[in-house]
């Protein structure tokens, strides 16, 4: 069954002097959403969906003012919900793993592309790739910053959900995406400069 | 330390789709719950609104969260 109501009655009753009735219904959606959003991760308990649920209607409410209506309230709300979930459930899942830890598993210091040890590639193939690597370590080495280089590692080879990586290194999810997104510009802008094409850089490294 | 291939093809593919426009999280936030209507009322979501697709395509918290988000609402369809 879905809530029949219009935006501007959600906002009204959620502004009203006697907003409990609308909170509770809206709890009862924002959990059975979270139910689904959330159905293939065992370890949710119905306690967390209502955890869940309850810091996002504290969030809905805080941020009211910032709903533009060019959608459905509800949608809007149940997107809370789930950043609030997954907010959570993400910091869970990596509480044990530190930075660092994550970081010197893929220190490039010693970097070797399983490619590189299959022995059934030729040994031109073999140069080929090997000179690759070595071009795109160099670059990465010379063109990134340290903090670049760490959260480079850490989302796109410790596969590091951004957030998580966001908190350890005292930043912003949005921040951090901003940093990675500089970190490839500047490596794009070298690769080119390189005279590297992507089918080339690609090629190299296919099966 | 042996890393993967794909992995490294991976990485070099995300540099060389880099563009200079690209919207961050936060941005991508804002604009999520319309995308999905858009995508749940069978509109071409990607072409209305190409930042935010660009995003989902990189960012995997932001795709997580988009996909989740999806399954609630066709759950309540």
């Amino acid at each position: 069954m879905t809530e029949e109501r219009s935006n501007q009655e959600w906002l009204d009753a959620l502004r009203s002097p006697e907003p409990d009735e609308a909170l509770a219904k809206l709890r009862t959606l924002l959990v059975r959403g979270l139910r689904y959003a959330l159905a293939d991760r065992f370890n949710v308990t119905e306690d967390d969906l209502e955890d869940f649920a309850q810091n996002a209607l504290l969030r809905i409410l805080d941020n009211l003012h910032t709903f533009r209506g060019e959608g459905r309230f509800t949608t809007w709300a149940h997107k809370i919900a789930v950043r609030v979930a997954f907010t959570e459930l993400r910091r869970r899942r990596w509480q044990e793993v530190s930075l660092q830890d994550l970081i010197a598993r893929y220190d490039a210091g010693d970097f070797t592309p399983a490619a590189l040890t299959n022995h059934t590639a030729g040994p031109e193939r073999r140069t080929t790739q090997r000179l690759m690597l070595e071009t795109i370590q160099r670059i990465i080495a010379e063109e990134l910053t340290e903090r670049q280089r760490q959260a480079m590692t850490a989302v796109m080879m410790g596969g590091m959900p951004l957030e998580e990586v966001a908190r350890r290194m005292g930043t912003n999810r949005n921040a951090l995406y901003k940093l990675l997104h500089d970190a490839r510009q500047h490596l794009k802008k070298r690769l080119l400069a390189e005279g590297l094409t992507p089918q080339e850089v690609l090629a190299a490294f296919e099966e | 330390m042996v890393l993967e291939p794909t992995t490294l093809k991976r990485i070099v593919r995300s540099v060389l789709a880099t563009r200079p426009d690209e919207i961050g999280c936060d941005e991508c936030f804002e604009q999520l719950d319309r995308f999905v209507e858009l995508k749940l009322a069978g509109k071409n979501a990607a072409e209305a609104m190409p930042l935010v697709q660009d995003h989902l395509d990189r960012c995997p918290d932001c795709r997580e969260e988009f996909e989740a988000l999806l399954a609630v609402l066709r759950s309540m369809t």
